[in-house]
């Protein structure tokens, strides 16, 4: 019992600081806004904002010096009173949209967001309609009287002799 | 129409293909500029000093065909076009104006001292923060500028003797016309 108890505590505090810690990103301490609300707001737009230079980050995880240099921008527009889309927009204006990490739905990106919605559901029409058609089709015709006989036949040979 | 049904995935893949051959060609780091057909970003930078060229402000830029280049000494390939824009420099075809990027002072001026100054102003962005108005993710990084103080064209990297004559001087000329 005892033993139980201490394997799980074991593995608990293994765990516990992947579940507990948030992710930590890339932002340094001198960086922080002193108004936890206005800094959770200064990460949550982080978040969302791509690095130019290491494209697969964003700046909130990227130790590029653009990306600092981005980070300490949000934060000056966020203390300035600006609202979050005016940051996005003050972005996007100079960088364009690339800088979005979720690019906006517009009538040039439809392909990009529903591209993948319209060929799943070209692929399941056409199997279901391929499942239909199969089932609407006999498997195949009544077996002829001559058929029935060799098959009686053959299931009569395979009856274990007693 | 049976048929259709066999060729059909052939032709989406071919046509996938094309897609992707033609995308790996492309270069993932070039990011298109937002801010083409857009006019210059309002700024004022102060002077290198000891540079014995003026700082630069966007009025400075507009009126006349130009070259905005972004440097720093840190810069590696920015060395590489040096010379490039030495030569366009003393065809004295356009004025150049660079905008020294997060540079220490000194740097930027032994980097001039050593290697010549093609610029006809430089404005010193220690902050980066006139870079990001422009902009800027990676130096050197070249704005065609017309006379209405639009940017017309954006060059990421640096410029080769190629890129300059292929792209950049028939813009000017056209932008002169």
């Amino acid at each position: 019992m005892i033993g139980r108890l201490a394997a799980f505590l074991r593995i608990a505090l293994l765990v516990m600081p992947l579940v507990v810690a948030a992710p930590a990103g890339a932002v340094l301490p001198q960086e922080q806004l002193a108004d936890p609300a206005l800094e959770a707001r200064a990460r949550a737009i982080s978040r969302e904002l791509r690095c130019q230079v290491c494209q697969n980050q964003s700046i909130d995880d990227s130790n590029a010096p653009l990306a600092a240099d981005l980070r300490r921008l949000v934060r000056e527009r966020l203390l300035a009173g600006d609202s979050d889309d005016e940051i996005i927009r003050y972005l996007t204006a100079r960088y364009g949209d690339y800088v979005l990490l979720r690019p906006p739905v517009r009538r040039d990106t439809m392909v990009l967001w529903y591209g993948p919605a319209i060929v799943l559901a070209l692929g399941a029409a056409g199997l279901i309609a391929w499942f239909r058609r199969r089932r609407a089709t006999p498997d195949s015709a009544p077996l002829t009287p001559d058929e029935e006989r060799r098959l009686e036949r053959l299931l009569d040979d395979r009856r274990p002799t007693p | 129409m049976r048929r259709l049904i066999f060729v059909l995935p052939l032709v989406a893949f071919a046509a996938v293909a094309a897609w992707f051959a033609v995308g790996l060609t492309r270069d993932p780091n070039l990011v298109p500029s937002a801010l083409i057909d857009q006019p210059i970003p309002t700024f004022e930078l102060p002077p290198l000093a000891g540079s014995g060229v003026p700082g630069l402000s966007d009025a400075a830029i507009k009126g006349k065909v130009a070259l905005v280049n972004v440097f720093a000494s840190w810069c590696v390939p920015c060395k590489a076009e040096h010379p490039v824009l030495m030569r366009l420099a003393e065809e004295r075809r356009v004025p150049i104006y660079g905008i020294n990027y997060k540079d220490a002072e000194r740097d930027a001026r032994a980097w001039l001292d050593t290697l010549g100054n093609p610029y006809a102003a430089i404005g010193h962005d220690l902050s980066g923060r006139v870079g990001i108005d422009w902009g800027v993710y990676g130096v050197p990084e070249t704005f065609v500028v017309d006379r209405t103080g639009r940017i017309r064209h954006k060059h990421v990297g640096p410029i080769t003797p190629q890129i300059l004559r292929d792209e950049i001087l028939p813009l000017i000329a056209s932008l002169e016309k």
